[in-house]
């Protein structure tokens, strides 16, 4: 065979092999969920969403579970939001490019990548212990909110960076202040790309399983919280208490749960999806 | 006057807001050394660092990280091995074979790789893959590393595929050009001109990815065991350190023992580990920023 020849061929294998990997995680993973739809969708049923846990795995629900993961997603949220978004805009719109400012930058991108265990601890001991809130939703929400304001504020700051500086001069040129132009100009223009790092971020929240363990979220919560200051357990952990237990029966609860908590992260991924695709073909400066 | 103070007040608490994250970063620091330090009273930093037991659970507590570490060590690297070629591959492949149509719709795909909880990840781990993994290695044990690198492998491809694919668009078009007209295939502009010349930015692909590996829990809190062994033998059970965080966890070790301290020294531990290497990585970015500008 010619060098010519040989150089073609592994240039067409390698486009197969190419299309292999490609595939290859994408694959397994729909073997991995269809194995597990197969285990627990026979398990998911109104009693099973409405249950309270229980000792005996045919009658343990996740009521206390997707309650508690609902308080943790609504609080998390009312914590990060405004402080991600504001944060974001300071970066952006406020600061000046100094020694601070590339202190603040590298700060964001160390923290995004600071295992979420440690935010855990960290949650344990500020959280838990010095502000005395207990092993309660609120340092779970707090503790969640710190791991993902770095996803926010980033995502903020890709979104107003996108906004052109026309719109902020024009509004200048109108006899705007900074924050009426960051306020009624510049946030409404970057809303989408801002939305759908909220979204992605609180996907995170919502499948989050370890700061939670560390703060001391039990598995066995017997009752829904009612206030911020309650015991809770969320989904995942839910799960977790179930896969660590050896009989079959509490693995066949863990797979139903899985597919409810497959179900959230894949709608929440899709939104997110949409709403990029529909806020770049809307806005084109 | 009014508006003046209005305006003062707003940049403050945006500021505040951008603060606080340098008061997290303050916050893990301070609250890993000073209660670590507790536990250094009692042990030293050498039988820590180079001790090949850890049974502080135990009667006889012995207090060597060793064996956490090659846990953490094992799973990493078996995560790696699996989600190098693969992400790479994937990134040569969409960069510069596949069709934009084909791209654009089979990124958001593989980003979702990246968003499954990772205790689903680790169900798959125990309940799927170790049982499969049984029929090539009989001798596997019920919890054990390999499955759980391999999951963890699947999870980070997304990470390493995506960061290496903006690194190769980085390249800039005439040495692309230039090798096509020399008449070079696309396999070897790929992988002898546009890959050495991403190389920075692969190599931050692949640090970030073993940090990410590094610091990721659940799988294997879930897959590869509580067994600190000292081994490197991905077919044993082993821990790793963040499993043996969520092991002193879920226990009930009263608060101030040294028992208790443990879990501060080994997160400390792992705060450094990730740090050294997030920062060699970001390190690298900038360094290699403006290579083709």
């Amino acid at each position: 065979m010619s060098r010519m020849r040989r150089h073609k061929l592994t240039d067409s294998l390698f486009r197969y092999f190419g299309i292999f990997c490609t595939f290859f995680g994408l694959v397994v993973l729909t073997i991995f969920i269809g194995k597990i739809v197969l285990m627990g969708i026979d398990r998911i049923d109104w009693n099973f969403l409405t249950g309270l846990p229980s000792r005996k795995a045919e009658k343990a629900g996740i009521y206390t579970a997707w309650v508690g993961s609902v308080w943790i997603v609504v609080l998390t949220s009312l914590i990060a939001l405004p402080v991600g978004i504001s944060a974001g805009v300071y970066l952006e719109e406020y600061s000046k490019k100094n020694r601070w400012s590339s202190l603040l930058e590298i700060n964001i991108a160390n923290l995004a990548a600071i295992p979420s265990i440690i935010y855990g601890i960290l949650g344990l001991e500020i959280f838990v212990r010095t502000m005395k809130f207990g092993q309660s939703v609120l340092s779970g929400a707090c503790t969640l909110a710190l791991l993902i304001l770095p996803i926010i504020i980033v995502a903020t700051r890709e979104s107003i960076k996108a906004v052109p500086d026309s719109i902020r001069q024009a509004s200048y040129a109108m006899g705007a202040t900074q924050w009426q132009t960051v306020w009624h100009q510049v946030l409404p223009a970057a809303s989408g790309g801002i939305l759908t790092g909220i979204i992605l971020a609180i996907s995170r929240a919502v499948g989050e399983t370890a700061p939670l363990i560390v703060i001391g979220a039990l598995a066995y919560v017997a009752f829904v919280p009612e206030t911020p200051m309650d015991e809770f357990t969320v989904l995942p952990m839910q799960i977790f208490n179930w896969t660590s237990r050896p009989s079959q029966a509490f693995l066949t609860n863990a797979a139903a749960g899985i597919i409810i908590l497959l179900i959230i992260t894949f709608a929440l991924n899709a939104l997110a999806v949409y709403l990029r695709y529909k806020w770049q073909n809307k806005i084109r400066y | 006057m009014l508006r003046k103070w209005k305006t003062k007040i707003i940049e403050s608490l945006l500021a505040l807001s951008a603060w606080l994250t340098i008061f997290t970063t303050a916050g893990i620091i301070i609250i890993l050394f000073s209660e670590s330090s507790g536990f250094f009273r009692d042990v030293t930093l050498t039988e820590f660092l180079t001790g090949k037991e850890w049974t502080p659970l135990f009667e006889q507590k012995k207090f060597g990280i060793l064996p956490l570490f090659t846990g953490t060590l094992v799973t990493s690297v078996v995560a790696i091995l699996l989600a190098l070629p693969v992400g790479l591959t994937i990134a040569v492949y969409l960069s510069e074979y596949a069709s934009l149509q084909f791209r654009n719709a089979i990124k958001p795909l593989l980003e979702v790789l990246a968003a499954i909880p990772t205790v689903v990840y680790g169900f798959f781990a125990l309940t799927v893959l170790t049982p499969f993994l049984k029929n090539f290695f009989p001798e596997i044990s019920g919890f054990n590393g390999l499955s759980a690198g391999l999951v963890m492998g699947i999870m980070i491809i997304p990470m390493i595929s995506s960061l290496s694919e903006d690194a190769l668009h980085a390249v800039p078009v005439s040495l692309k050009e230039g090798a096509y007209g020399l008449g070079a295939t696309r396999f070897q502009t790929a992988f002898k001109v546009l890959v050495p010349a991403a190389s920075s930015g692969i190599i931050v692909s692949v640090i970030l990815a073993i940090s990410r590996a590094i610091g990721e829990t659940m799988i294997v809190a879930i897959a590869a065991g509580q067994q600190p062994v000292l081994t490197l033998n991905p077919l044993k059970a082993m821990e790793t350190i963040t499993a043996y965080i969520v092991q002193v966890s879920l226990g009930d070790v009263p608060h101030g023992s040294v028992e208790y301290k443990t879990i501060f020294a080994v997160a400390l531990f792992l705060f450094i580990l990730t740090f050294i290497l997030n920062n060699i990585s970001f390190y690298v970015i900038r360094k290699f920023k403006n290579k083709y500008e």
